[in-house]
């Protein structure tokens, strides 16, 4: 990596081009990004249930400025509005989560979900067509045997690069709450989608059925108080995975110990900060996202007001807590009342573990640098990210006399909140969804 | 100002009480150093969170996270509002303590009943679309969830568990959909209109029982369109 840390603040260069749709409409609201495990492809979902996947450009000795760009390379409806008859519900289409699988041949796969309903999908090239059938004709339609008098062998002739997605399984049926996260097993076999009382394992093989794993439905529906918020597997123990609790609570489980983890192995939790207690305490100690790092040996969680690390081995409390905007604190009773108390940011390791990033208000997003402690906010707007310029550095005035470069927490557009972020896996490039814009970063550091 | 989506109150009375600063938190506000005021300050919170509680609710499909945190801080702010009765009374003539105690003596009530029954409405709907556990065989790893999908699981009252109607307390949620095809009687004449000729068989009766069951199954597997679904999505990887 790179010593740009030296350099803070990080040097991150807008995009030639920023990706976005040219009508904002409410389907075109980001839900979800993804890089996959090379980052050669990232995926977006929005609400309208589209899946669009953009391409890195090969780097070419022709066009240099145009090294790591990304563009469409394919774009595909994923899921659509369902209507439930029983229920009378309508089931929405948003993509809530998209999760690549490692590559293993040409194509590439994806998990998708909404609601209730995980697709796998599957993303081809085709370059080459065949030609010189022996019972069609040119245009595909049948010939009459009889005229047929000699035989050739079709060849493959190059055609236009076409990317097809086609659906290969849909895990219907699972989940009577909602799904809020799906995670790939590091076995590339199995794969778990969590709702908010449920987790279930999946092969990616059968449909018709999953092993539930994780319950925490109570006997009676009023005795509720808890509901899973977000879930994922451990980078490397195929057996480990973690869940977090909307009381701001984190759950390690062994599938090795039973086979229904409703016991945990490890309990993570912070004890309440009693000078900071208040009717809200619980509403912003949500965890909103989890993530392991790429090491496997911490895990990273966002709550309303903060980013915290933890390491496995430490149940009682973080290692390490950033404030992303404790601002907020004390407004959290107007924020209760227009509902933004209950925004769910996530949150992205960079590919060293060195770095992470979560998203704010007014298109701001965060990074924290765990060696340095130093930190920046930057923003993802149009007017800031004039082609090849570097991104300033943000900044929040609390209170007094307000600097020029400053924005008062009272000017803060809170319609404007960047809940989705992703990390390159190995190279300083972040993707950063802003409503219905996609911004995408890279550092370059000459 | 924040700019952000609001919540939608259908009623102009409720924004009155709905003060937006966070004044009632601060100790050494001269308001809030005054019990009384803090109870006041708490019930306009409670009424808030009443609201987004019902409101909620109201959805077709209620957010569960949400409604579950609203509930819990309703019943931090019942709490935080119940030592208020037991408060020493304030010199000046206190008109608040006496709104604070029967605001208390009613909200208790209120809310353990509002709460008790809202959820209760919740479980009760939920209860009809659960996958019933009898359906799923145990097997060595975990809980194996059948292909069954959960919407059966209120039509499944009617199949072989039970072989009759819904009970009294779920019937009135389905009062708007036709459940004539579900009468047993309906199907004796069905099975008799595809005999062709008009000889009635003892067979008739000591089939259908199995029939109706087996029929009912597959009409429902039909209208839920499990029948699509269980079909594999194709061949080959």
């Amino acid at each position: 990596m790179k010593c740009f840390s030296r350099y803070l603040p990080y040097i991150f260069r807008p995009p030639n081009t920023i990706l976005s749709s040219s009508c904002h409409t409410e389907a075109d609201i980001i839900s979800t990004v993804e890089f996959n495990h090379t980052g050669e492809l990232l995926a977006t979902g929005d609400k309208g249930g589209r899946v669009v996947i953009f391409q890195r450009e090969q780097e070419s000795k022709n066009q240099v400025h145009r090294r790591g760009e990304y563009n469409v390379y394919s774009t595909f409806q994923s899921h659509e509005p369902e209507f439930d008859y029983l229920k009378s519900l309508e089931i929405e289409e948003k993509i809530n989560k998209i999760r690549w699988l490692p590559q293993q041949n040409a194509a590439y796969f994806l998990l998708s979900t909404n609601d209730k309903t995980v697709k796998l999908w599957k993303v081809s090239e085709r370059d080459k067509r065949p030609e010189g059938y022996n019972l069609k004709d040119e245009e595909g339609r049948l010939r009459d045997p009889s005229t047929i008098t000699t035989l050739r062998v079709p060849v493959l002739r190059p055609m236009d690069l076409m990317v097809e997605a086609t659906p290969r399984r849909v895990f219907a049926n699972a989940h009577t709450y909602h799904i809020n996260s799906i995670s790939v097993n590091s076995d590339y076999e199995t794969y778990m989608s969590a709702d908010d009382l449920r987790i279930n394992l999946w092969n990616f093989e059968i449909t018709n059925q999953s092993f539930n794993i994780v319950d925490i439905k109570p006997a009676n529906m009023e005795e509720l108080t808890e509901v899973i918020t977000a879930a994922e597997f451990h980078p490397h123990h195929c057996n480990t995975f973690v869940y977090s609790s909307s009381k701001g609570t984190i759950r390690l489980c062994d599938m090795r110990a039973s086979a229904l983890c409703d016991r945990h192995t490890k309990f993570f939790e912070e004890p309440e900060d009693p000078s900071n207690r208040s009717f809200f305490s619980e509403i912003i100690s949500s965890i909103s996202d989890v993530k392991f790092s790429h090491s496997g040996r911490y895990i990273m969680t966002r709550d309303y007001l903060t980013v915290k690390v933890w390491d496995l081995n430490m149940e009682n409390r973080p290692i390490e807590t950033y404030q992303v905007h404790d601002y907020l604190r004390s407004k959290l009773c107007s924020l209760y009342e227009n509902d933004c108390i209950f925004d769910k940011f996530e949150c992205v390791w960079n590919g060293s573990d060195s770095v992470i990033m979560t998203g704010s208000y007014n298109n701001f997003f965060r990074m924290f640098d765990r060696n340095t402690k130093r930190d920046v906010t930057l923003e993802a707007s149009r007017e800031n990210s004039k082609p090849r310029a570097i991104l300033k550095p943000r900044k929040v005035c609390v209170g007094g006399k307000r600097r020029k470069d400053e924005i008062s927490v009272d000017s803060l557009d809170f319609s404007k909140k960047i809940l989705h972020t992703a990390w390159h896996p190995s190279e300083n490039i972040i993707a950063v969804a802003a409503t219905n814009n996609l911004y995408i970063f890279q550092d370059k550091v000459n | 100002m924040m700019l952000s989506k609001g919540l939608k109150r259908k009623r102009e009375e409720e924004e009155e009480g709905l003060a937006v600063d966070t004044w009632w938190l601060d100790p050494g506000h001269p308001a809030v150093a005054q019990a009384p005021a803090a109870t006041a300050a708490s019930s306009s919170l409670f009424d808030l969170s009443v609201l987004k509680l019902h409101h909620s609710l109201r959805q077709s499909e209620p957010d569960l996270r949400h409604l579950v945190l609203v509930v819990n801080t309703l019943r931090r702010i019942q709490a935080s509002m119940a030592p208020a009765a037991t408060l020493p009374p304030v010199p000046s003539p206190p008109p608040a303590p006496g709104v604070a105690d029967s605001l208390l003596a009613s909200s208790d009530a209120a809310l353990s009943a509002s709460m008790a029954s809202l959820l209760e409405d919740l479980s009760h709907i939920e209860g009809l679309s659960q996958v019933p556990q009898p359906l799923a065989d145990e097997g060595p790893l975990g809980r194996p969830t059948a292909g069954a999908p959960p919407s059966l699981g209120a039509l499944d009252l009617l199949g072989p568990a039970t072989g009759c109607l819904l009970d009294d307390s779920l019937e009135g949620l389905f009062e708007d959909i036709d459940t004539s095809m579900y009468d047993s009687e309906l199907w004796a004449p069905a099975s008799e209109s595809l005999k062709p000729g008009p000889v009635e068989g003892p067979g008739k009766e000591e089939t259908t029982p199995e029939l109706d069951e087996a029929e009912l199954d597959y009409l429902m597997d039909v209208l839920v369109g499990t029948q699509a679904l269980e079909r594999p999505p194709g061949p080959g990887r």
